[in-house]
């Protein structure tokens, strides 16, 4: 990243609507932890350290999706301060869980969980960092892979592009000699049009994805409903299947409003 | 009236999860204000889980919390079965201690060592603190790892794992992967009594606080899942009681709700309180090094909950291994729940303290109504309280190392803010200023 070999790309690891769990990826990187803290300089990192540096940053994490004002403005400012800017997780990707509010009255939603609604700030929709500013690079996940995070951030040590799979859950289940569930046993999955990156893990465990890496390159999400409507599967169910963790990326989002109107 | 106050802030609470800040103004010899701010933005998922079919209802909860998603998985498994008369394998029973033993392992390793031991050792974080205490730091990590082990194992991976079910698991591991684990956890046994040990020789602050304590509390086992909730000021309740004797409220510099005991004010969950209400029920291997270390109960330090953790990690590695000893693979790995109306409550205890679920389903198992009340929403109100007591003795010190002990005391709750919000932030202001 620079000629000056003691120079440490300094990172920086940034929140918002979220669960915590793709950022603790970094700290359950057990095997790798000090080796990484060791080739770069963690500059900002609150769940790790109450050392907090100012910016710029050369690489910024966000974990989590825009739900207020406030952090609608915040990102706009991370932005500028980031050279490069990397969205880990779902929720940052994908508008998270949390975006099942977008296709409901977040008012009152307030009223079902909060006694006095007047204390609480927040937007109508949940939505990915990519709505509000460009990205240099989104890991998926839900929670994001840590072999993933460290390849990335190895890879930007070096200068060169992350080695991340786009391809579907599928090849990972052929891949590990896995029996495809829904060929053999009729459960519906949404491994044929979800992103690899899990190791096909809910297959290997005798259940259907559930999408946690949200929509693979070109997935086609319409053929995908029907084979599961002719699994048995009612409108309702399929409409459930497609509105999970990444419910908001485009073509899931599509699928699920196909359903939920037929 | 003293015309000399002081305001302590924090306004990005650091080493917890979630954000929050803390702010605490002192007049003279008074503390006049605590807050405890929780601005992590609310999720909703008590709204979002409504329509959602119950045996969706692990899965999502789950990503409430990346740091105890097992928790949210037990609760919400329990409260479901409950509601709908589900009978599980008693082998599905044992396996799911022992994927709570390795959610305590992991998420309690990570808070005495790299969230709450630089406090006490002078460092802004682990890693800086690796640097002179390597070997530590390596055994935390290593610690950290195989409680890791133990939930990949049963659940695939560490964060939001996918095994656990509504009726049991997906899929049960054979009795040789579990023996596989033997060797590891006996490793992190000697660790974890060497973690108790160590802990002890960390310095404490003389700080007692009159806690409510309140814990489950089972006849035969120290508890995880199952008993009766209770406290040393009388209380003895099932969960489906737990809303008549508990209330939320919501405050305003908080997107999190406080939980008060009816009638009496702030309670206290987790660690402190399993361990003084259930000292009697710990292994002997985890009774001794309490003794050892002189942790007696009732320990009412909150600065010695680090200890008291350091113990219960012995108790998680000691149950882990005994369950591995026992288990034979169950019967039936997941019994079919068919679709019926019911409600049902359940009350697990997560790392920092329990954690309660109710669910009400419709015919079509679909939720009608959630209710979740997370660990950090009941002891927030416990933190402001020690903060109000504690922030007094701290008027004579330096802003910025009063400010840091406020932290710290904050810590020692391990608290959850993105759990509690469905951050933390420190204001700890002192200003010469005439005229409060």
């Amino acid at each position: 990243m620079s000629s000056n070999a003691t120079y440490k790309p300094r990172i920086a690891v940034f929140k918002f609507a979220s669960c915590d769990g793709c950022q603790l990826s970094l700290l359950d990187a057990e095997d790798e932890l000090l080796s990484v803290a060791a080739a770069v300089d963690i500059a900002y990192f609150p769940e790790a350290t109450r050392a907090m540096l100012k910016g710029p940053y050369d690489i910024g994490l966000i974990e989590g999706s825009i739900t207020t004002h406030h952090d609608a403005q915040r990102i706009q400012e991370l932005r500028r301060q980031c050279k490069t800017l990397v969205t880990i997780g779902a929720c940052a990707t994908a508008g998270g869980i949390q975006a099942l509010r977008n296709w409901k009255d977040v008012d009152e939603f307030i009223r079902v969980v909060y006694a006095t609604p007047q204390f609480i700030s927040t937007l109508k929709l949940s939505t990915p960092i990519a709505e509000h500013v460009p990205v240099d690079f989104e890991l998926r996940g839900c929670p994001i892979n840590k072999h993933h995070l460290i390849e990335l951030i190895t890879a930007a040590l070096a200068g060169r592009k992350p080695n991340i799979p786009s391809y579907s859950v599928c090849l990972e289940c052929k891949r590990r000699n896995n029996v495809c569930i829904t060929v053999a046993r009729g459960v519906a999955c949404l491994g044929p049009v979800t992103q690899a990156g899990c190791g096909a893990l809910c297959p290997g465990y005798d259940r259907g994805c559930y999408g946690c890496y949200g929509p693979m390159e070109s997935p086609n999400t319409t053929s995908l409903a029907n084979e599961l409507h002719l699994l048995g599967q009612s409108d309702a169910q399929i409409t459930r299947a497609f509105r999970g963790f990444n419910a908001w990326s485009w073509q899931f989002r599509k699928t699920s409003e196909e359903y939920e109107h037929k | 009236m003293s015309s000399h106050t002081k305001t302590i802030r924090v306004d990005t609470l650091a080493r917890v999860e979630g954000e929050g800040a803390l702010y605490i103004k002192l007049a003279g010899e008074r503390v006049v204000d605590v807050k405890l701010k929780i601005y992590e933005p609310p999720r909703f998922f008590e709204a979002l889980l409504r329509g959602r079919h119950f045996s969706e209802a692990p899965d999502i909860t789950a990503r409430i919390c990346g740091i105890c998603p097992i928790a949210y998985q037990m609760s919400a498994i329990h409260a479901i079965e409950r509601a709908l008369g589900t009978r599980i394998d008693p082998a599905v029973r044992l396996l799911r201690r022992l994927f709570y033993c390795g959610e305590w392992i992991e998420s309690h390793t990570l808070h005495v060592y790299m969230l709450h031991a630089p406090d006490f050792l002078g460092y802004q974080d682990a890693i800086a603190m690796a640097r002179d205490h390597r070997a530590v730091v390596e055994r935390a990590l290593r610690l950290k790892k195989i409680g890791n082990r133990i939930v990949t194992l049963l659940g695939g991976r560490e964060i939001h794992p996918i095994s656990a079910a509504v009726g049991g698991f997906y899929k049960v591991p054979r009795k040789q992967q579990l023996q596989e684990l033997v060797e590891d956890l006996k490793w992190a046994l000697d660790a974890s009594l060497e973690t108790a040990r160590w802990s002890a020789s960390l310095e404490f602050p003389d700080f007692e606080q009159g806690y409510e304590f309140v814990a489950l509390r089972h006849p035969d086992e120290y508890p995880f899942n199952e008993g009766r909730l209770v406290s040393n000021r009388g209380l003895d309740i099932d969960a489906a009681e737990y809303e008549d004797h508990f209330v939320e409220l919501h405050v305003k510099h908080s997107n999190a709700l406080h939980s008060v005991v009816r009638g009496r004010g702030s309670y206290l969950v987790g660690p402190l309180a399993r361990f003084n209400l259930n000292f009697d029920k710990l292994p002997e291997v985890a009774q001794q090094v309490a003794r050892e270390i002189k942790l007696v109960i009732p320990v009412k330090n909150p600065f010695r909950s680090i200890m008291v953790r350091g113990v219960e990690i012995v108790f998680a590695c000691a149950e882990a291994l005994r369950i591995i000893r026992e288990y034979e693979p169950p019967t039936v790995t997941r019994v079919e729940v068919p679709n019926q109306a019911g409600v049902g409550q359940a009350i697990t205890e997560a790392p920092r303290g329990i954690l309660y679920h109710r669910y009400a389903m419709d015919e079509k198992g679909l939720i009608i109504a959630a209710k979740i009340i997370p660990p950090t929403s009941q002891n927030q109100k416990r933190i402001e309280d020690d903060l109000r007591d504690y922030a007094v003795r701290l008027m004579a010190w330096p802003l910025e190392e009063a400010s840091w002990k406020c932290e710290q005391a904050i810590r020692n709750y391990d608290p959850c803010i993105s759990c509690a919000t469905h951050s933390l932030k420190v204001t700890v202001e002192r200003a010469e200023a005439d005229g409060v």
